[in-house]
């Protein structure tokens, strides 16, 4: 199975959305978009031409974007309200927090940008809190797609739920592995099975993951791994399932430690499977400038890093 | 349609139903509440298209939205009064297993809210938000929203204000509460907002200045704000309102912004009050609201 985790290409994630978004409007006329003065970064230029009766630009003013977002969903619209991560949540959390969640509104929040994969642009844009952020507002579905094609089919998908969703995707290209993968809201994807430890990674980190992987299956490690691209709801039975088997785990996201996917997971195996578990995550820093395999690399988020943190794990089970 | 001297009475009655909401919750906001009673009686009750049979997309309907949360008892009297809820849970306000909430929510499914209201600045841009949809619908009918004056100190207003002006959304009558007062004192002491008049009308949008505190004056002006939609241009109203206006002890002062009265002082404003549709019975006897 490891070995069937290839890559047929690359593209970015925040491709994945615009391919998705466009595909989407041809389908379902309720679906509006907005930005806030980013439409070409986002990928919205078929949508806008195709479109363009169903296309708000915004302006630099993010908070009215949230606000307008909830009044078109009131008005029996879907829409898809987009920007950079950071300017898509902690600029705006009090905007999230009171005129989508709390009132339960229809909006999708997509958020392109995220993590330090950013690179060049530096700390100011690379947020690294926005999970968190996102996944401890009630009722909130909160999604970080791992490629184009899972970026795809998330966008099509999140239309078809009823509620607030955050969609969490980045810019560099990326390698695409997942065509052969379905996506459904709130179902992780056993990628690979193994029994010796259970990854669970999401977003870019997934592929970081498969290398890794990869390479330990030379030295006979056995890895399972399983994509959570849903961090909210977060699939517990699939979870529990591989970690009762494997009794060993390793999590992997471009986030911060505090607050992310690993303690999500952490909280659950807590209270169900006390397991030894690692993670790579970012610990506790700002990033910076840089590529973006320079940035993985020195914030411990590289395929070097899960390896080390697979043997760590595999030396206390 | 309802004549000035009805208009007027029901007023009467929601000033009492705002003092005693306040009073048995001791807590709540009857300064601003006080002040806006006219304007919601007329919106409710004469110059607005809209069904109590609640329906959240509103479509063939003017909707209503309130920025300034917390003046919400005038809100759900105005509403229960009109039909949207029975006026006897004007008695939960604010008390545990409530849909009659602090400051107005959808959360519990109180008829007649569409969004919730509170951290001020956001209501504008979600009354924008359904001005759109109206229009991308081609539903004819308007969308109304009532802002505080100190409210406008928050940022998100004015990007909210460019963006309307800029698309020409001209399906929306945005009001201000101009009463000159917030929770720390005058807006003129606190942050003064300057020429608003002139900021509003540098911004693109129609300006009317009228008086909250006067039934006639108040119909026939909205009535006017109304034949000015649909002509390229958000509307706006600067309606000068006295807060705690109705209550001679509330008058001409800040410090009934979030301040209930005792029973002493309860009973010194419902006699400045006329009961004209009868007052809701309390302690509250139906079915509660639960989680």
């Amino acid at each position: 199975m490891l070995d069937k985790l290839v890559s047929t290409g690359k593209n970015s994630t925040r491709d994945g959305f615009g391919v998705g978004i466009y595909e989407l409007a041809k389908q379902n006329p309720d679906v509006v978009a907005l930005t806030a003065d980013l439409a070409g970064s986002l990928r919205l230029d078929d949508f806008i031409k195709d479109f363009p009766d169903r296309f708000i630009q915004v302006g630099i003013a993010e908070a009215n974007m949230i606000g307008l977002a909830s009044g078109l969903s009131i008005g029996g619209k879907i829409p898809y309200a987009t920007t950079f991560a950071n300017f898509a949540t902690g600029r705006v959390y009090d905007q999230i927090r009171q005129s989508v969640a709390y009132s339960h509104k229809n909006v999708k929040i997509c958020a392109s940008h995220a993590g330090v994969t950013l690179g060049e642009d530096g700390a100011t844009h690379q947020i690294l809190e926005d999970l968190g952020m996102m996944k401890m507002l009630p009722g909130f579905t909160v999604i970080n797609p791992c490629d184009f094609e899972q970026t795809r089919q998330a966008t099509l998908a999140i239309a078809e739920h009823y509620g607030p969703v955050y969609l969490r995707f980045g810019r560099p290209s990326w390698p695409i592995f997942t065509e052969p993968f379905k996506f459904e809201i709130g179902k992780a994807i056993l990628m690979s099975e193994g029994t010796d430890v259970s990854i669970f990674a999401t977003g870019h980190l997934m592929w970081n993951a498969i290398e890794a992987a990869k390479k330990l299956a030379a030295e006979g490690i056995s890895c399972e791994l399983i994509n959570i691209h849903t961090i909210k709801p977060l699939d517990e039975e699939a979870i529990l399932d591989s970690v009762s088997k494997t009794r060993a785990v390793v999590t992997a996201e471009e986030h911060q430690m505090y607050g992310g996917l690993g303690s999500s997971i952490a909280q659950l195996l807590a209270r169900k499977i006390p397991t030894p578990m690692e993670m790579v995550a970012v610990n506790d820093s700002f990033g910076e400038s840089g590529t973006p395999i320079e940035l993985l690399t020195k914030y411990g988020l590289g395929v070097s890093d899960v390896v080390t943190a697979i043997k760590k794990v595999l030396a206390r089970k | 349609m309802a004549t000035i001297q009805e208009l007027k009475r029901i007023a009467s009655q929601v000033r009492r139903d705002i003092i005693r909401q306040v009073h048995y919750a001791d807590s709540g906001h009857p300064g601003g509440s006080l002040g806006c009673a006219d304007f919601l009686t007329a919106l409710y009750f004469e110059v607005m298209h809209h069904d109590p049979k609640f329906n959240m997309k509103a479509e063939g309907e003017d909707v209503f939205f309130l920025s300034n949360g917390h003046i919400s008892p005038v809100w759900y009297s105005v509403l229960a009064r009109s039909g949207y809820f029975p006026v006897e849970e004007l008695a939960t306000f604010r008390k545990l297993n409530s849909r009659v909430q602090g400051h107005p929510a959808t959360h519990e499914g109180l008829p007649g809210i569409r969004v919730a209201s509170g951290s001020l600045g956001q209501g504008m841009s979600v009354a924008i938000g359904m001005a759109l949809a109206k229009k991308m619908n081609s539903d004819k009918k308007l969308v109304f929203v009532l802002t505080g004056d100190g409210e406008l100190q928050e940022g998100q207003n004015w990007e909210a204000i460019m963006f309307a002006a800029h698309n020409k959304i001209d399906n929306l009558i945005v009001t201000v509460d101009y009463n000159g007062q917030q929770i720390d004192g005058s807006t003129e002491q606190v942050l003064s907002l300057g020429n608003l008049a002139a900021k509003w009308a540098a911004f693109g949008w129609d300006v009317m200045e009228i008086q909250g505190n006067d039934m006639e004056h108040l119909v026939k002006n909205l009535n006017i704000a109304k034949a000015k939609t649909g002509q390229g241009k958000p509307i706006v109203i600067l309606m000068h309102t006295e807060m705690g206006y109705g209550v001679d002890y509330m008058m001409g002062s800040h410090k009934w912004h979030g301040k209930a009265p005792d029973a002493a002082l309860t009973e010194k404003a419902l006699a400045q009050l006329e009961e004209t549709l009868g007052d809701y019975p309390y302690p509250y006897q139906g079915k509660l609201y639960s989680h």
